[in-house]
């Protein structure tokens, strides 16, 4: 990209002291920085990140290190072929690295989450002209071509002593096996991807997200309460919505994935509306198609749509008339 | 009615540092040997000099006019000798013909300013003396006041608001004259409210000033029609569209002026400096300037229009640290200088120093869409959008996405995480699109 200094406002031929710096106003700024917004993302993931390592143990710490480490280097990779400064440390790889981590299954190999990793980062982000300008969420990306490629694999669920177990919605879905109790859905060991068996950990992160003022509330809240209603309307019992709002990887997707600023519309309404859109394809996937979990498709469906629902919600500005 | 904690839609809040001067008194500043006066401190036409080389000119004497409606005098500020008509930048960067005045010391003040009581002066009298004693906003543009109050026929202008919020960082010259000159300013609302014909005057403060608050409420005990509005301390809540808002709830229309809805804004010093004008038969020649930042001893001043900013500097202790920024007004919308030999005019409120390693040299980082910067924008646009089209030179996306509304408060780049100098680019949007439809 080119950027165009913009510098002095008069010419200072007549300068007294040419050693004033002359450059247009304002002239300080906050300590708002990328490096910080995606630091407090890291921080936010902690939780589920130790959640997932507690209930899955070295698998999981294994996939989030070699995620993490492959999302970076492909990104230094490709800044560095494209000949665009490499810009590393601003931590955002790190995020996509953590969230695919949290996206995979326990027993995903390690050369599915390498293959991942480069995937979302090369293709889906710096393709598309890297931080800010993907037009997709890169982890869940990745993600989808994990699935694409190896459904199987991407749908084996083990636990840490090796018990394969299928995940609660798949359970209610086949109306076979045993569920977890609520409890558990809440504090954690559930069956699924490794970074949404604990809803209460990553609610913490949600709510730090919120308070630092990186992420909308409304964007979860609403999101999360649009599934549970449209699945009511869908004729779901009212005794199972609590095992939808918990499971299926709804809290991640809607509390960190959602909430992308580059995959979704930067506007507030627009991102109201988007939590609304991905809210009723969840519930719609879940019931009337063949995808237990349907989050990451409601979601990278939402992300497509960003940019014309971006168009739509323009604020109307200050003292305009329609 | 309790005015409380008034606010707009937007905004950001910002260290204040007002704590450097806010408890200083205004102290006078000696006079200087020379001015440096501008013949074009005001917005619309520049003065003509009445005075020639070698002439003895008193404090108060008009030395600039000009027949222009949109214009003000401008007056000597010292007793002395023209030396010079020279021409200088103004601190906004205007190339204006300036007249430098050798000060005798004696301060030898004009005969003809005398009291004289508001009962005596029919409406367009006040409006034709404020432009005689050079009176200009000085919150900023430096609109001229007799201008502003008068409004077309078919424009009713039924509220007056006194803008006392001073929302800039480190300036506090409106919060010390509202504590030190409170009887002015009552008399100054008067004044105005006859001038412009209107019932009801509110003066808004922002919260941060409870003092300020607290002695204009006093000072207000038994008026009926000029109220304290306290407004939410939030920047930019001095823009003139914002607390007009905050307070009437009343929205300029995109385009259009404060007297589209009945409203007319004036900052505490140009009512001030009414007063003073009509009832004190005072041009205006000298104003409260804040001098703070990276000086030894911050302090608020009352200095004669035409002193160089180093006088000021040297006043308040010199540099401390190595200078790198001079700045004419606040830190948001204050105007970076390259002279020390710059001159105070009617709109310069504050001179803060920025030494040089505070400068923070930030990279720029490509735009990661967090939408910050619409959520700050008082105008409510889409500060990135529009800074991108300026980047590529498309000014005309950037005029359909309304660039020409925004009030260049500075909300958005202050705000932004990838440093992106959006205000700055938005302002040369502007500039070119101001300049094709002068064109056209
Ligand atoms: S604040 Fe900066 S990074 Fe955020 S959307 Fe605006 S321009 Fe982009
Ligand atoms: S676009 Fe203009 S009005 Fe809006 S925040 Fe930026 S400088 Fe202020």
């Amino acid at each position: 990209m080119v950027e165009k200094t913009i510098g002095k406002t008069k010419d200072d031929s007549n300068s007294l002291d040419n050693k004033l710096i002359v450059s247009l106003s304002p002239h300080i700024r906050s300590d708002e920085s990328v490096r910080g917004i995606m630091g407090d993302v890291i921080i936010a993931l902690i939780p589920a990140m130790i959640a997932s390592i507690y209930y899955f143990g070295f698998n999981a710490f294994k996939l989030i290190l070699i995620t993490t480490i492959s999302a970076v280097c492909a990104e230094a990779f490709i800044q560095k072929l494209f000949k665009k400064p490499i810009r590393v440390n601003d931590l955002s790889a790190v995020v996509t690295g953590i969230l695919l981590a949290l996206n995979l299954p326990a027993g995903a190999p390690w050369w599915m989450a390498v293959f991942g990793a480069f995937f979302g980062i090369i293709v889906i982000k710096e393709f598309f002209g890297g931080i800010g300008s993907n037009f997709m969420n890169p982890a869940l990306g990745a993600r989808a071509a994990l699935v694409a490629s190896w459904p199987s694999l991407m749908a084996t669920y083990t636990f840490p002593d090796a018990v394969s177990s299928a995940t609660p919605l798949q359970i209610l879905k086949e109306g076979s096996g045993s569920l977890p109790t609520i409890q558990q859905m809440f504090i954690g060991n559930i069956g699924g991807v490794i970074g949404e068996t604990s809803a209460a950990l990553l609610l913490i992160g949600g709510v730090y997200l919120v308070i630092r003022k990186v992420i909308d509330w409304k964007v979860p809240t609403i999101y999360i309460g649009t599934t549970a209603l449209m699945l009511l309307l869908l004729g779901v019992d009212n005794s199972q919505i609590i095992y939808h709002i918990l499971g299926g990887g709804l809290m991640l997707g809607a509390i960190f994935m959602a909430t992308d600023y580059s995959s979704s519309p930067v506007t507030s309404k627009g991102k109201i509306i988007f939590a609304i859109g991905c809210g009723l394809l969840t519930a719609l996937f879940r019931v009337k198609g063949n995808l237990p979990e349907g989050v990451t498709y409601a979601i990278l469906i939402m992300n497509v749509a960003s940019p014309l629902i971006e168009k739509l919600t323009k604020p109307k500005v200050f003292g305009e008339v329609k | 009615m309790d005015l409380g904690k008034l606010t707009f839609k937007g905004g950001a809040s910002i260290p204040e540092f007002k704590e450097l001067t806010s408890k200083n008194p205004v102290e006078v500043l000696k006079s200087p040997k020379i001015v440096y006066i501008p013949l074009h401190q005001h917005s619309g036409s520049p003065c003509e000099p009445l005075v020639n080389v070698g002439d003895v000119v008193k404090i108060g004497q008009k030395i600039g006019s000009s027949n222009a409606f949109v214009s003000s005098s401008i007056h000597s500020s010292v007793s002395g000798v023209v030396k010079e008509i020279s021409t200088i930048y103004t601190p906004t960067g205007i190339k204006s013909k300036c007249v430098v005045i050798e000060n005798d010391g004696m301060d030898e003040m004009i005969e003809s300013i005398k009291e004289r009581s508001l009962e005596y002066y029919k409406r367009e009298e006040i409006i034709s003396t404020l432009k005689e004693m050079g009176i200009v906003g000085m919150g900023g543009a430096s609109f001229p006041t007799h201008v502003k109050f008068s409004p077309p026929e078919d424009k009713k202008i039924d509220i007056l608001i006194i803008n006392g919020a001073e929302c800039e960082p480190y300036i506090t010259a409106d919060h010390r004259l509202m504590l030190e000159n409170t009887k002015d300013i009552v008399s100054g609302i008067k004044v105005a409210m006859k001038a412009l014909n209107t019932e009801k005057a509110y003066i808004g403060i922002e919260d941060n000033k409870p003092d300020a608050i607290e002695a204009m409420k006093k000072e207000l005990a038994g008026e009926k029609n000029i109220e304290v509005a306290i407004l939410k301390t939030k920047y930019p809540q001095g823009d003139e569209k914002r607390i007009i808002d905050a307070i009437t709830n009343r929205k300029v229309p995109l385009g259009g002026l404060p007297m589209d809805v009945g409203c007319v804004v004036s900052n505490v010093a140009t009512i001030k400096a009414i007063n003073d004008a009509i009832l004190k038969g005072k041009p205006l020649y000298e104003r409260i300037v804040t001098v703070t930042g990276s000086v030894n001893n911050p302090k608020n001043l009352l200095v004669r229009i035409g002193t160089p900013i180093e006088d000021l500097i040297e006043a308040c202790g010199g540099f401390k640290g190595k200078p790198g920024k001079i700045i004419i007004g606040g830190p948001m919308m204050g105007i970076a200088q390259f002279d020390l030999k710059t001159p105070i005019v009617k709109g310069s409120n504050g001179v803060l120093v920025q030494a040089l390693d505070e400068i923070k040299n930030e990279e720029v980082l490509p735009c990661i869409k967090c939408g910050k910067c619409i959520d700050v924008c008082p105008s409510r646009l889409e500060p990135l959008f529009i800074s991108s089209y300026s980047l590529k030179d498309n000014y005309s996306k950037c005029d359909e996405l309304n660039a020409l509304a925004c009030v260049e408060c500075g909300a958005c780049s202050y705000i932004c995480p990838a440093k992106r100098p959006l205000a700055e680019s938005i302002k040369i949007a502007k500039r070119e699109i101001t300049a094709k439809r002068k064109k056209s």
